[in-house]
């Protein structure tokens, strides 16, 4: 039905987005990957040269930057392993006929919606400070020691705020796959005489496998970018034990003024997202065909 | 469906499922519990909290202190801005790429995606230096704009899985009766589009008010919608635990209002068609 009358109208039609995402793609890239070799400070201007691949070197020689990564693998491992084993544990729990369904489900869903500054100040402040924060009182309730999760484990204490939010992200996906999960098999199977947990095995867990993907997948791309929650919570300290490569870009830049060294930074961020989004896409691709 | 277990079963799912729920959603009417009480008994126990009174002393407070009303109009502005400008621009791509989708369709649709997947630290140093000498630091133009380019490929897709459900059937059957294509769009695609617009419009709200890299790199107060607000109570000064109840139960309620009214755009949004 598509004539060449409307081709064109199609192509006036898509322009206007194709151009914009372009020069939002191509223009501060560019930029950051042309800076990625000056030796480029704010606080001296002008006096910006061509350094070559030093910026690069010296990022990657610093001791904060094994531990930036490190931090950065372990956060996204940690919160992924929270939230996919949660959120399969929730989504068989919910997907069980019980009273007061609609109103569960929507207990469990609102963290997401709860933007990040909030949600890492409150758990920081009301659920992990030493002295007035919930865990606190019930350690002196219990009559032990109360621990300072934010200077103790800062790291894990992230890794916990993190997976809160991303906890009810996982929980629907994987419900809504359970869902669409076909009944009637299921009840063949039950009759035929297989266990739980084989049916669980055998049909379920292939059943949400590409699920189970899809998350994994894209929580990467946002967990690798976790900033707001660190910034509030520790400023990736004490020292660097919980600064992740997106706050070691932030201090090197805008803190401690060294654009070149921080786009050498942010250039070595967007190759480690580009190897997890050549994934997704992959994934997301195939969909596309079906 | 074995029938002698299953009261049994239901009684210890649905105690299960209220406990789990419950504790997940704790914080959050942990902070709402505490956004009416006083300074004072907000830092108590737990238990001392729950007996002591009421106030909506707090409320009142945040306003007073910290212009509360202009971040909040500030957060409103920047998330229907962008979304509104973001649906302006990719109405007609995901439009065409539906209903005249060409050999590259698919290609174009991955590689508008694939913007989305370059992490916001790649383009932090270039972003903050343009805008420092545009002058835009600090002024909702600018974050608008930026907040309208990270959600557009969100945006274009859900529409495109929106549209693409859209029967090119019924196209057809209204040109044979001799419709044109001005009513053809007015009276027949327009109405079945506007579901799946209004679900596209909702999920993007919340994803732009929630969004917390470039709203927390670029202003600090005039433009700061609440994001940045709620962050500035990570200064020691500011440890209120009333006031920042107050203000977070404020900054969230819209949210989550809208938030389960979109439970199921929201997977399919965000996974980009691939669960639905």
């Amino acid at each position: 039905m598509a004539t060449e009358h409307s081709r064109t109208a199609a192509r006036l039609m898509v322009s206007p987005a194709v151009i914009l995402l372009f020069l939002w793609m191509i223009v501060p890239l560019g930029m950051t990957i042309y800076f990625s070799f000056l030796r480029y400070n704010l606080l001296m201007p002008g006096m910006e040269s061509w350094t070559g691949l030093d910026n690069y070197y010296y990022f990657i020689a610093q001791p904060a930057f094994g531990a930036a990564l490190l931090n950065t693998l372990l956060l996204v491992g940690g919160v992924l392993l929270i939230t996919v084993i949660g959120g399969i544990a929730l989504a068989l729990l919910l997907d069980q006929p019980f009273k007061g369904q609609g109103i569960v489900r929507v207990m469990v869903i609102a963290p997401f919606f709860v933007m990040p500054t909030v949600s890492a100040l409150v758990w920081k402040n009301m659920f992990m400070n030493p002295v007035n924060g919930m865990f606190a009182h019930l350690a002196k309730a219990l009559g032990l020691q109360p621990f300072d999760f934010l200077s103790q484990a800062p790291l894990l204490s992230i890794i916990i705020i993190v997976a809160w939010s991303w906890l009810p992200f996982a929980t629907l996906i994987l419900l809504t796959a359970l869902q669409s999960l076909d009944r009637e098999q299921m009840e063949a199977a039950e009759m035929d005489g297989a266990s739980w947990l084989n049916r669980f095995i055998y049909l379920t867990v292939p059943h949400l496998t590409r699920s189970i993907t899809v998350v994994v997948l894209i929580q990467t791309i946002f967990l690798l970018s976790v900033f707001a929650e660190i910034l509030v919570t520790t400023n990736g300290g004490p020292g660097t034990a919980s600064t992740n490569l997106p706050y070691l870009v932030y201090q090197q830049s805008l803190l401690n003024f060294d654009v070149g060294g921080g786009s050498a930074g942010g250039i070595i961020a967007v190759i480690l997202a580009n190897i997890v989004a050549f994934f997704l896409m992959r994934m997301i691709g195939k969909n596309l065909e079906s | 469906m074995a029938r002698k277990s299953s009261a049994g079963k239901t009684a210890a799912v649905t105690i299960a499922a209220w406990t789990i729920g419950f504790l997940i959603f704790f914080p959050i009417l942990w902070i709402i519990i505490l956004s009416f009480k006083t300074e004072g008994d907000a830092i108590k126990s737990p238990l001392a909290v729950l007996t002591s009174g009421w106030t909506l002393h707090s409320y009142a407070e945040v306003q007073e202190r910290s212009n509360y009303a202009l971040h909040f109009w500030n957060s409103v502005v920047l998330s229907l801005g962008s979304t509104v400008l973001a649906l302006v621009i990719a109405i007609p791509a995901a439009w065409a790429m539906a209903f005249v989708p060409g050999k590259r369709t698919k290609d174009l649709l991955m590689w508008m995606l694939s913007t989305k997947m370059m992490p916001a630290v790649g383009v932090l140093v270039p972003m903050y230096l343009l805008f420092r000498d545009l002058g835009l630091l600090d002024s909702r133009a600018g974050l608008t704009v930026v907040l309208t380019l990270i959600n557009l490929p969100i945006v274009v897709w859900m529409l495109y899985t929106y549209f693409k459900e859209i029967p090119g059937e019924i196209l057809e059957a209204a040109r044979m009766d001799g419709a044109n294509l001005r009513s053809e769009i007015l009276y027949i695609l327009t109405p079945m589009a506007v579901p799946g617009i209004a679900s596209t419009l909702l999920l993007n709200i919340i994803l732009a008010w929630n969004e917390a890299f470039w709203t927390l790199q670029l202003t600090t107060k005039a433009a700061a919608p609440l994001t940045q607000f709620i962050a500035s109570y990570s200064s020691p000064e500011g440890l209120f635990y009333a006031k920042l109840s107050a203000a977070s139960t404020m900054a969230i309620a819209p949210i989550l209002i809208l938030g389960w009214f979109s439970q199921k755009q929201l997977v399919r949004g965000l996974t980009f068609g691939a669960v639905k």
